[in-house]
């Protein structure tokens, strides 16, 4: 029995070591980032922040730039999810809802281009671009996000709407309810969490991009906030004080997304995969 | 970013039930014009998305292709024209001693990045579903709040941590004794700055896989498993002959999806390397990338692309003949 006891022990230990390792990293970005300069950079690591201070906060969101960026990424990403639920819904409702000719066709299409590595489209997306006009335009960028996020929005709705079972919609017909009816009534409050899920992925997809963004958009006040992140190093080496709580500022709206939504997009992925 | 296999069957026609439904309530045939929009209205729903997908995948798709036939440099960008060469841009890639090294390196990055992966999220999935309550939910919470970082920020992270002067890696690995870490610039030899670059990517791909696979352990019927632990196998043998039989299918998909993801890593090593990397941290991206964008040889960089596409297809395609054929010895 004190084995056992020892064994859970030892498991539990494990389990916590991992965590430490693995979280390190995303704590030593928000520790440096309430530090002050001497203590960030001092030939012994400060562990823990003390004093705290805002002041590498405020430093980095008064950087040249800073609220163009944010703007310019939350236009972008904002476009992009909207268009890509709405159109992607309706993709979803004819592969989830409907039987016809082509349909399978489609969705190995859908399932296709998720597989085609977006870093070999930038040279064609890039010319076709310049031709239209649209480099250096908030739009082009838009349009190319369609590109990674449409085809996964079509898929994960699908997944969602079929889960909702059949009978309800049918129920709901039977008692002389319109197929419109049925469709507003019933089916669409039990999507919203699939869509709000949905949303919020693409959201984290379309916000942590950067090679499009970085191509494509030349002008400083046009950049996306990951871009002006990446451009963060200064001739004189690197500001690690500011860069980092500008790092933590960039990733604190996907944390918090994430957290809401990882649960439904794990079990999402890996539903029906193993029948025991 | 894709999406496992769904439920497909179990799921008939909404069409033919509502149009059974119909008919036993109304007792009557359908006007012919609401019968024709009821055919129509799949495609009428799927058309605006399909225009987009051929939009902006399956017109650039053709335009890679044919690209890469053509001579297109900067004037071309200008005149909207390229000057068609055929298979020149080809035959210049493949008598490029360059693009063998690259090529070479990027199938063992490749390697050594998804074999890291798997192993790591396999084991910590396998400890995820032996670890007490609390200490679950706290790893599992520490693993989305890793995959929750942005790639840009996890690559300035890396960076602080190993910067030669105050990196707190530098520190600790001297004050454990491993070494004299003391001013160690990690990127000044491509072996430890693809180390690195190697922990990024892992890093960051370690809390999918891990999640996932926990995911489908916690489907696996616990019975199977106790009636092996009962017969006495070890638990090796179970992970051998129970669990992974059972999610080799997620592991099909998880392996395939990090060969994809990985063979065309870019943004950590154009990043890690300040926007401007040596020729010795090249991958097949990058090295398209750099001939198109930088020297502005669209044709060659597409004509890269293309060949980059297509090796990363057969890696994915020979790896998945070798798990079926697994699949199937057993």
């Amino acid at each position: 029995m004190s084995r056992r006891v020892a064994g859970r022990i030892g498991i539990n230990l494990a389990g916590l070591f991992v965590f430490v390792v693995m979280v390190f990293p995303v704590y030593w970005m928000v520790a440096t980032s309430f530090k002050e300069g001497h203590n960030i950079l001092s030939d012994t690591p400060q562990f823990f922040p003390s004093p705290v201070t805002l002041s590498n906060f405020d430093d980095a969101i008064h950087r040249a730039f800073f609220w163009d960026v944010v703007k310019n990424s939350l236009l972008i990403v904002g476009a992009v999810v909207g268009f890509s639920i709405v159109v992607g819904f309706l993709a979803a409702l004819a592969l989830a809802k409907f039987r016809f000719y082509g349909r399978g066709a489609f969705i190995v299409l859908i399932l296709g281009v998720q597989m085609v590595p977006l870093n070999a489209l930038i040279i064609p997306l890039y010319i076709q671009l310049s031709r239209a006009g649209l480099t250096n335009e908030l739009s082009g960028v838009i349009i190319t996000y369609l590109t990674f996020v449409l085809p996964f929005t079509v898929w994960t709705l699908r997944g969602f709407l079929l889960g909702i079972p059949r009978e309800l919609e049918e129920a709901a017909m039977v008692d002389g309810s319109t197929r419109f009816g049925a469709f507003v009534r019933i089916l669409l409050p039990l999507v919203a969490p699939g869509l709000v899920a949905t949303s919020n992925f693409a959201f984290i997809v379309a916000w942590n991009e950067f090679l499009i963004a970085y191509v494509f958009l030349n002008d400083p006040e046009k950049q996306t906030l990951t871009v002006w992140l990446a451009g963060f190093t200064t001739q004189r080496g690197t500001d690690w004080g500011p860069l980092m709580a500008a790092a933590t500022l960039t990733a604190l709206p996907v944390l918090v997304f994430f957290l809401l939504i990882h649960r439904k997009i794990a079990f999402g992925l890996t539903a029906g995969a193993v029948r025991g | 970013m894709s999406q496992g296999p769904g439920g497909e069957a179990g799921f008939p026609a909404m069409t033919a039930t509502a149009a059974a439904g119909s008919a036993m309530i109304r007792r009557r045939r359908r006007p012919v014009a609401e019968r024709a929009f009821h055919v129509l209205s799949p495609y009428l729903l799927l058309a605006p998305a399909a225009l987009v997908i051929v939009a902006v995948l399956g017109y650039p798709l053709y335009l890679l292709t044919r690209l890469s036939f053509e001579q297109f440099g900067l004037a071309s960008l200008i005149t909207k024209k390229g000057t068609w060469i055929g298979l020149d841009n080809y035959s210049r890639i493949f008598q490029d001693r360059q693009f063998w090294t690259v090529l070479l390196r990027t199938f063992v990055f490749t390697a050594v990045n998804v074999g890291l992966t798997m192993v790591l999220g396999t084991l910590i999935a396998l400890l995820l579903a032996r670890l007490g309550r609390f200490m679950r939910l706290l790893l599992t919470t520490g693993l989305v709040l890793v995959w929750a970082t942005p790639v840009i920020v996890a690559v300035n992270i890396f960076r602080w941590m190993v910067d030669y002067e105050f990196g707190v890696l530098n520190w600790t690995l001297t004050k454990l004794h491993v070494g004299d870490f003391l001013n160690k610039d990690w990127f000044a030899d491509p072996t430890t700055g693809f180390a690195v670059i190697t922990a990024i990517v892992v890093w960051g791909a370690i809390p999918f896989v891990a999640i996932t696979l926990y995911a489908g352990l916690s489907q696996v019927p616990a019975e199977l498993v106790e009636a092996a632990e009962i017969d006495g196998a070890r638990r090796w043998q179970v992970f051998k002959d129970i669990t992974f039989p059972l999610l080799l299918p997620i592991f099909v998909i998880l392996t395939s999806l990090s060969i994809i993801w990985d063979f065309q890593v870019f943004n950590q090593i154009w990043l890690a390397r300040g926007s401007e990397p040596e020729e010795e941290y090249w991958l097949m991206s990058v090295y398209s990338f750099v001939e198109a964008f930088k020297l502005g040889e669209y044709g060659f960089g597409a004509a890269i692309a293309v060949v980059m596409v297509g090796a990363m297809f057969l890696a994915t395609f020979v790896y998945l003949r070798q798990m079926i054929r697994m699949g199937e010895t057993r």
